[in-house]
């Protein structure tokens, strides 16, 4: 376990053990995405009340998930990155934030045009929305500081430092922006109680959410894997590779 | 021999003097807040309507966010002339530990920033046509906001205060943060001039404010670490 927690810290071996996981996730991800579309959009019965405006929840909800959790994965490497000084976790962070930043905005475009049919207008001041679109904020932040300083290890911990105060404020932000104002339909998915969805429905939207993981992982190592031939631009390994590709 | 690190409260006390009297040489900094507090919330009027009924109904929300935004545009500030004449490094080789220190500055800015607003602010609302009812919430709500706000602000001058024009990359990262203060400020408020019981939301500010003061230190004292890094 240590003995992989110390390799992980080293970029040369991360690129090349994650060359090899990434065909695998590939095939993973888009498997999982085409089984859940197929399924959500095709097979899966029409909602008594909403009638086909809900499939839309098959690309709603996991990137609403997505978008939640892709926070939390910045900040736990932005803790890492703080506490054991880990270059990889920097990028890591770096990585998660673009691509939970695109999450958040599927999420509220999804929802939007959600909403156009079912509530009858595209934005609503409501809560669950409000609190995604500061989640987008807060990610635009976290970009927005990085690039705004020159030099990476500043930008890396300046982020992961902005990251950890956005990870201790989003559960007051929620419950502030909760308690404000609710009308959103309740969340579908509990973990505790029995869901409200039917069975027939929820299979593939659990497909789903598990082909969008599967996605995110893809994008973010394809993202951290660049990241890191930018950064180790000027090492023998990185030379190294780029003259073997060039032949 | 060996030098003694001063106690808390002195090295509190000692760095709440320094800022008070830097402020205090250079009063013009100190009223430019409350100017920006004035003039935007007599602009409301002039852009949404002269009608009272209107106004008062509309007023909270304008107060609390002219005063967010007088906030973060001092906030600003905070570290800029220590980070500029070198100080600020100095406070940071210091044998006093620096969550002191910022708590210290961050009051300072407080007293010099937020507390007056809080003082202004009865005034505009009177300016905007608040009912009396909603002044006492006001004030409060206020007090305890507007220190929260300078805390959270102080985490991102902290982040800012090595790039040049971070000024408008301080809002962009902060104001995020501010919306809990926002929602509650306001809503005291709103619960006081419809004459409902508002001791709740003063109590979740207080609440705020209480975290802020104990743990925002830390991330300002970090925050400041990276920049003077750099």
């Amino acid at each position: 376990m240590w003995t992989f927690f110390h390799k992980m810290g080293s970029p040369r071996w991360f690129y090349q053990i994650s060359g090899q996981w990434l065909p695998w996730i590939a095939v993973f991800a888009f498997g999982l995405l085409a089984v859940g579309t197929v399924w959500g959009l095709a097979y899966a019965p029409a909602d008594f009340r909403q009638g086909n405006s809900y499939r839309i929840i098959y690309v709603h909800v996991p990137a609403s998930a997505i978008a939640l959790a892709g926070y939390m994965l910045m900040a736990f490497a932005a803790a890492i990155s703080l506490i054991w000084k880990m270059k990889l976790a920097e990028v890591v962070m770096k990585c998660a934030a673009p691509i939970g930043a695109g999450m958040a905005f599927i999420s509220l475009i999804s929802g939007a045009l959600w909403g156009k049919p079912t509530w009858g207008t595209y934005w609503v001041w409501d809560a669950r929305l409000t609190s995604m679109l500061i989640l987008f904020f807060l990610y635009l932040g976290v970009i927005a500081l990085y690039e705004a300083f020159e030099d990476n290890v500043s930008a890396s911990k300046a982020c992961a430092v902005l990251s950890l105060v956005g990870t201790v404020n989003i559960p007051i932000i929620y419950w502030s922006v909760e308690w404000w104002n609710s009308l959103h339909q309740p969340a579908t998915l509990k973990l505790t109680e029995e869901s409200t969805m039917h069975s027939d429905m929820l299979q593939p939207l659990l497909i789903m959410i598990a082909g969008f993981y599967a996605f995110y992982a893809l994008l973010l190592l394809m993202h951290s894997r660049s990241e890191i031939l930018v950064r180790e631009r000027n090492t023998k390994w990185v030379k190294e590779l780029v003259a073997k590709r060039l032949g | 021999m060996e030098t003694q690190a001063p106690s808390f409260m002195s090295a509190f006390s000692a760095t709440l003097k320094r800022d008070l009297l830097l402020a205090f040489r250079r009063r013009s900094d100190f009223m430019n807040p409350l100017a920006f507090f004035l003039i935007v919330c007599s602009l409301f009027p002039l852009g949404i309507s002269p009608d009272p009924k209107q106004l008062a109904i509309l007023a909270p929300g304008i107060l609390w966010v002219v005063a967010l935004l007088a906030c973060l545009l001092s906030s600003d500030t905070l570290f800029r002339s220590d980070f500029d004449d070198g100080s600020l490094e100095l406070m940071l080789i210091s044998p006093v530990s620096m969550y002191i220190q910022v708590l210290a500055k961050t009051v300072a800015h407080w007293l010099l920033t937020g507390f007056p607003l809080t003082l202004l602010a009865p005034l505009l609302g009177l300016l905007l046509q608040l009912p009396s009812s909603g002044m006492a919430a006001l004030v409060i709500a206020m007090a305890m906001g507007t220190a929260t706000l300078s805390f959270i602000g102080a985490i991102g001058a902290g982040l800012t205060v090595g790039i040049r024009k971070g000024g408008l990359l301080l809002s962009l990262i902060i104001l995020p943060l501010y919306i809990p203060v926002l929602i509650f400020g306001v809503a005291s408020v709103k619960a006081a001039v419809d004459g409902f019981d508002y001791a709740g939301q003063l109590a979740v500010l207080g609440a705020f404010l209480a975290l802020a003061v104990t743990l925002a230190p830390l991330a300002i004292a970090a925050s400041v670490r990276i920049s003077a890094d750099n």
